[in-house]
């Protein structure tokens, strides 16, 4: 008999090629994503004069630099001639395009998994660190450098080394208004941003199971900030029922026998992990960050930190980032004022982000500006069909079209220097929303509560409205 | 590619921890073409102020680190996106050595793929390269990838690179050299895959 292998075991041998005498292995790529910040990959391709190999493999998708307003104008000459140049790859190479007038473009991660381009069993490679996003299917997926997505275009395959296994078993549930979003900054906050680093993460337990597939996707979104490369959660009814039926999913005997593989990739009994961690997601609170690392989360209730501590390095760490953020040490965080509001991004753009928000927006004013920018156009397209964006124009804030948006600012959505923005994106680093720019991470509901009281709230404490 | 053997150059103690890749080059550079050169933008809004003054406050610009080849940062370097552009900032601006405790995993890759060498060091050895370089007035240091030794400033410490990195930064090789003696056992596994991974064109659908 076998020994029993966990789920990235399974993953992982079922792409291994070639494996080498020093341990690395060359891995079969099904799904390659592409951007038009992939450009220096294309030219890399260029330099050799190659072309792609597995045109019917790889998808472009326009979603980093392109306006959320105005479209299909795009004001910016340079992020103009990025979106030609993706357009121009894809017709020479021969690969389908998401582009920017296509009715299903939206964040590379939210477009894989609704187009069903993204499925269990999959090796799924992009340029962009939050591919872990696809994991929630039960996929290796995993974020590449430019010279990687060069070589996956030439080749399809990837050179990697194994990492080791890691699991978070999350028993319990958490209480009303608590997302994957907080656990994910929980989790974040516990183990750190070096957490999980060089480690294949599988989150188990019942409070995983029972989250819906887009708060999956979220989970695993996020544990790139822990320092995984990848993160994943075993294919259930929830995954198969997600998949059925997707644009380029199998379809007929094709889905049942792609049924009955996914069923084969759960982790067998008595795996062995490299580090196993179990939680409570009862100890899961509404959380946000202070800093700028997502590791610096606390629960809303809680205050921000001293700079104070037995490391002097970590002492300096706290200060500086209590000094970019404007905030003292001490503060009650649901004190602290916003500036505006953003809602969007690859981790929490999705349908029921959208829903979350909206309940707590439903019939109430921001008093502060925001932004919401949905994951995908069709996500776009189905929050109008229920009335979503009723709900956030009558509060006050703007619906715009779809992309990675403020979340990373390269379109020219920026929060202003010195700006204080609640914000669903996935990092807070000094800077990423905008030179200046200070970014508290949450979840949709959470940025919800931030937008109608103007500060950090702790969404359960809002007044029940009359209905 | 590059190779990598024994570098001695100009070591600036950095001394940030968490220098995330947003941080190495912030986003609005990265429309521009590499031909340009990227060293200008190598941690711009640390080194410039938002008018584009230089900040002389930052020790990357003290005199005394011109031309530093080496970088020497405290735990999670690069951590973040995946953006090989933080690696080419590094390397356009003279950089070919960055050692910390920890490194961010994909930038951990794009270095290598790009000759620079990321090496590690004990948060221990960190402090003390730390001290001794903001000490020295000639602060220099000499990286040996084969000994795997930094040598310099009056230390002499141990570092570590993953077995695999270290010969193709010794080698200078190019992964796609490698992959080509494989192209055979590519078209097999190809062949071999179940027919439902291939996506299903929505024209194709009955």
């Amino acid at each position: 008999m076998s020994a029993p292998r966990t789920l990235f075991d399974k993953l992982w041998d079922s792409h291994v090629i070639a494996l080498r005498e020093d341990g690395e292995a060359l891995l079969w790529v099904d799904r390659h994503f592409v951007h038009e910040g992939s450009h220096h990959a294309f030219r890399q391709l260029d330099a050799k004069g190659l072309t792609v190999a597995e045109p019917a493999l790889t998808f472009g998708i326009a979603d980093h630099y392109v306006p959320t307003r105005g479209r299909p104008h795009i004001a910016d000459p340079e992020v103009a001639g990025m979106v030609e140049r993706l357009s121009a790859n894809a017709a020479r190479h021969r690969f389908r395009l998401f582009g920017l007038d296509d009715p299903a473009q939206g964040i590379v991660h939210v477009v894989g998994p609704e187009q069903g381009l993204t499925l269990p069993g999959f090796l799924i490679v992009c340029g962009d660190s939050h591919t872990s996003t696809h994991g929630a299917f039960g996929a290796y997926a995993f974020g590449i450098g430019a010279s990687e997505v060069a070589h996956v275009l030439m080749t399809q395959t990837i050179w990697q080394r194994k990492p080791k296994r890691m699991r978070i078993t999350v028993n319990g549930r958490w209480g009303p208004h608590v997302s994957a979003k907080d656990l994910a900054l929980h989790v974040i906050a516990t183990i750190g941003t070096n957490g999980a680093q060089g480690h294949a993460l599988e989150y188990a337990g019942p409070a995983i199971t029972a989250l819906s597939m887009e708060g999956r996707l979220t989970l695993c979104n996020m544990s790139i900030e822990a320092g995984a490369r990848c993160a994943m959660v075993g294919p259930d009814e929830t995954t198969f029922a997600w998949a059925r039926g997707r644009p380029f999913a199998p379809a007929g005997a094709a889905f049942d026998d792609a049924i009955a593989a996914w069923r084969r990739l759960a982790t067998d009994p008595d795996s062995a992990f490299d580090r196993d961690i179990t939680l409570d997601g009862a100890d899961v609170a509404p959380t946000v960050t202070w800093g700028v690392s997502p590791e610096d989360a606390l629960p809303i209730t809680a205050k921000t930190p001293f700079a104070q501590s037995d490391d002097p390095a970590r002492a300096s760490y706290i200060a500086g980032a209590l000094q970019y953020m404007g905030l003292d040490g001490g503060m009650a965080l649901s004190a602290v004022r916003v500036d505006r509001v953003f809602i969007g991004s690859c981790t929490n753009a999705r349908l029921e982000d959208l829903r979350a928000a909206a309940a707590v927006l439903r019939g109430r004013k921001a008093v502060v500006p925001g932004l919401i920018s949905p994951g995908s156009s069709l996500v776009k397209r189905a929050a109008e069909a229920e009335g979503l964006d009723r709900i956030f124009t009558e509060a006050g804030l703007s619906w715009a079209e779809s992309g990675c948006s403020m979340c990373v600012g390269m379109n020219g959505d920026l929060v202003a220097s010195g700006e204080r923005c609640a914000s669903t994106t996935n990092r807070n680093f000094r800077g990423r929303q905008g030179l200046g720019a200070r970014t508290h991470l949450m979840s949709p509901a959470m940025v919800a509560a931030a937008a109608v009281t103007g500060r950090l709230t702790d969404v359960r404490s809002l007044p029940a409205l009359g209905s | 590619m590059e190779r990598f053997t024994t570098l001695s150059a100009t070591a600036c103690p950095l001394g940030l921890s968490n220098v995330d890749t947003d941080q190495l080059i912030p986003a609005r550079f990265m429309k521009r073409s590499r031909a340009e050169g990227y060293g200008g933008f190598l941690l711009h809004d640390l080194r410039f102020e938002p008018d584009g003054a230089a900040r002389t406050s930052f020790v990357l610009d003290d005199p005394r680190y011109a031309a530093s080849r080496i970088l020497v940062a405290r735990r999670t370097f690069g951590t973040g996106s995946s953006r090989e552009a933080a690696v080419y900032a590094l390397w356009d601006y003279g950089v070919r050595c960055v050692i910390a405790p920890s490194f961010g995993d994909i930038f951990a890759s794009n270095a290598v793929k790009n000759g620079l060498l990321p090496a590690l060091v004990s948060d221990a050895d960190c402090e003390r390269l730390l001290a001794e370089l903001a000490r020295s007035p000639q602060p220099g240091l000499t990286v040996d990838l084969e000994a795997l030794t930094i040598i310099g400033a009056g230390l002499s410490l141990p570092f570590s690179l993953d077995p695999v990195r270290r010969l193709q930064l010794l080698n200078g090789w190019d992964d796609l050299d490698l992959t080509r003696r494989h192209s055979a056992e590519i078209a097999g596994f190809r062949a071999a895959r179940p027919s439902w991974t291939w996506p299903t064109p929505p024209s194709a659908r009955v």
